[in-house]
């Protein structure tokens, strides 16, 4: 073998390749399509591009998606609660800031009492899974439906504005920064994670329980308390979203906020070559999924694909990107490269 | 200690949960319980007009009950919808209205339906929720002979026999209202022979509304040769997705003239993105918007939109002028359409008092 090829082995294999080589690809198409797709430029004292809009926009979806994979290594199932346990945090959050001209109660405590809703709402389904042993999708399925419901008891079925200008700054800019402020959280978030994670052994827990939650009890891991954590945390995450999501638009519309964003958020876990079963799990991996899925939606925008075609295309894409990172499709290749290679060797020993 | 939190934070959860499930509970019971204790009130009245003299017999002879089967109260708009009934067939005006709240489930609306010929009613009105599965209990409904009047959403029957008349907004109207607005307000600006670029904010796809207004704007738009429409993508009619498709508008190269927004809150979203690059809303770009909530005209009264046009909840006048023509025995025409009004920025400060939904 030559060194070139051992040197392209090395890079596929490395386990972020193919979920950023379809960044990529997803980005080239652009290249085509609209150059214009990488134009940064300051407009209005903030930065303004596409790219800009596609890190801006996938902001809430990393958040949500950071938390998900931690769910999905964890416990081998997927938290559908999401989206409803943001629009339920952002509308508490809305409530108790009052829809006057000023704030009912200093901005902070809103915050904390979303994220506080968020984690709370991720006991509830942490508490489901690991301790009572429901099955994820259905433990979580409570949520999905009840949260939306909530939040419009909270709501009164309306949606509520903040009138008072400050509060858009979590979903658009901090004065004086060019940078949309949903970037910094988005970062944070990742960081801080990553940290936890590195730092102390609650990612190596984590994934001994996914691959054998048995096997890791008997070396003396707490299985339920490692899958009830990772549960809180992902709805602190819809907590910290659903704030950006509300901050956005000022307001809350609880039949609208964070709609079917859990699957976006199930996918970014999935095409970040995460396995949905549970174990070995990339948080780098997730966020670079949740990228490729807003950049994906942002370059059809920019292509000028009609609505009524968007969902083909996105589809079409999504297909390739995960028949891409099967492990049966690369297995396969590897095959006929094989017989390929054996047959040109069977031909220069013919000749 | 770890344990005593998480303990705690668990029994927190629950009892929010569980007080939840109280709350909500009461929800769903109510409205069962409201039609129940609404049906009971004709009876009652029954009773009342044996023992007394003949003109309160009379009397409820001369009311047209109505059964009215409600979607839900899932929007402003559905709430303004049932309120304009409600204020409008009361016993003052010669009515007696039934009214069952569907909670968005058909099933429910038929039992309804059901109920109301039991209850030997006189005009059956449904906002529908789903346009389909209406045959066989409007059968029912025609083997009683009682009329049906359908309003807002319209419904999908092999035989239209099966219900006396429709009564809701043309969308298709809406877009060519919204249309003659715009070049007459460019015509005033001297802009009107300009070559114009027309963004289009839909919304979602196959909705009746965003088929009918989409329609009526490209109809409209076809008769002057110099607007053409340049960006075109749906925003789902949410306020969010609205931001998210006009930041890519914006980014498109396209010159943007006019933002035509299928509903008020995608044009929210719309004038934020403008705003965001320092874009003046309503004099950069001129904002057309539909729907004319209470939230656009405090936006026209901030200078941030042009106009809204109307999608008028307050069928209640219609629907008690149909049901009395119908009871006098007079053929109605089947599709009506309720009056819908074009509201420009100037007319918003005076308007708004006077908005109920």
């Amino acid at each position: 073998m030559s060194k070139t090829q051992e040197i392209v082995k090395k890079i596929t294999g490395y386990h972020l390749f193919w979920p950023l080589f379809c960044l990529v690809i997803v980005l080239l198409f652009n290249l085509i399509k609209t150059p214009t797709f990488f134009d940064i430029t300051i407009q209005n004292g903030v930065l303004y591009g596409y790219l800009i809009d596609v890190l801006n926009r996938s902001s809430e979806l990393i958040i949500l998606a950071v938390g998900m994979t931690l769910v999905v290594a964890a416990s081998g199932g997927t938290d559908i609660s999401v989206g409803a346990v943001s629009a339920f945090a952002g509308a508490v959050c809305i409530f108790a800031l009052g829809t006057g001209e000023t704030y009912q109660i200093p901005y902070i405590f809103g915050v904390l009492l979303a994220v506080l809703i968020g984690a709370l709402c991720g006991a509830w389904n942490g508490f489901l899974v690991a301790k009572m042993k429901i099955q994820p999708m259905v433990a979580t399925l409570i949520l999905f439906t009840a949260g939306r419901g909530i939040a419009q008891l909270i709501t009164g079925g309306n949606i509520l504005y903040v009138k008072v200008d400050s509060f858009k700054r979590l979903g658009a800019f901090l004065p004086g920064v060019p940078i949309p402020t949903p970037i910094f959280i988005a970062v944070i978030v990742v960081i801080v994670t990553s940290l936890i994670l590195k730092k102390t052994a609650l990612g190596l827990y984590i994934q001994s329980v996914g691959i054998n939650a048995k096997a890791a009890k008997l070396v003396g891991l707490n299985a339920t308390v490692i899958q009830f954590l990772s549960y809180v945390f992902c709805g602190l995450c819809a907590g910290i979203a659903g704030l950006i999501i509300t901050s956005r638009i000022y307001s809350i519309d609880a039949n609208n906020a964070g709609l079917n964003i859990e699957l976006d958020a199930i996918l970014a876990v999935a095409l970040g070559g995460n396995s949905l079963g549970g174990g070995k799990f990339s948080i780098a991996g997730s966020v670079i999924g949740a990228i490729t899925i807003q950049a994906l939606t942002t370059s059809l925008y920019a292509m000028k694909v009609t609505a009524d075609q968007l969902p083909v295309y996105k589809a079409i894409v999504v297909i390739i990107i995960v028949a891409l990172q099967s492990p049966e499709l690369k297995k396969w290749m590897k095959h006929m490269r094989v017989k390929n290679s054996t047959q040109n060797v069977e031909r220069v020993v013919e000749q | 200690m770890k344990k005593k939190l998480v303990s705690m934070l668990l029994g927190l959860t629950m009892v929010g949960t569980a007080l939840v499930g109280c709350s909500s509970a009461p929800a769903e019971n109510s409205t069962p319980k409201e039609t129940e204790t609404k049906t009971e009130a004709p009876a009652k009245e029954e009773t009342k007009t044996e023992t007394p003299a003949e003109e309160a017999e009379e009397k409820t002879d001369e009311l047209i009950t109505i059964g009215f089967s409600q979607v839900g109260a899932e929007s402003d708009w559905r709430v303004a919808n049932t309120e304009s009934m409600k204020s409008t067939l009361t016993e003052e005006n010669g009515f007696n209205l039934i009214f069952a709240d569907a909670q968005q489930k058909q099933e429910n609306q038929i039992k309804a339906v059901r109920d109301f010929i039991s209850q030997e009613v006189d005009v059956i009105v449904i906002a529908p929720v789903t346009e389909t599965g209406w045959e066989t209990v409007l059968g029912e409904a025609k083997d009683a002979e009682i009329p049906v009047i359908i309003v807002d959403r319209m419904i999908d029957v092999s035989d239209d026999s099966l219900y006396t008349c429709w009564v809701g907004s043309d969308f298709y109207q809406e877009g060519l209202d919204a249309v003659d607005w715009l070049t007459e307000y460019m015509d005033g600006l001297g802009r009107g022979q300009d070559q114009l670029n027309v963004a289009v904010l839909q919304g979602t796809i196959g909705s009746s509304a965003e088929i009918g207004r989409t329609k009526g704007v490209r109809d409209g738009l076809q008769e002057h040769s110099n607007y053409s429409i340049v960006l075109e993508q749906t925003g789902e009619f949410t306020q969010a997705k609205g931001q998210e498709v006009m930041e890519s508008f914006l980014k498109s190269g396209e010159q943007i003239d006019i933002l035509i927004a299928q509903n008020d809150n995608m044009a929210f979203g719309a004038i934020d993105a403008l705003k965001a690059v320092g874009k003046k809303p309503a004099e950069d770009v001129v904002i057309v918007s539909f729907d004319a909530v209470k939230a656009a005209f405090e936006s026209m009264i901030a200078g941030e939109m042009n106009v809204s046009v109307e999608c008028n909840p307050l069928h209640g006048p219609r629907v008690a002028e149909l049901a009395k023509a119908i009871m006098n025995g007079e053929e109605v025409e089947k599709i009506q359409y309720v009056e819908e009004g074009v509201f420009p920025a100037d007319t918003a400060a005076e308007m708004l008092p006077t908005r109920v939904y």
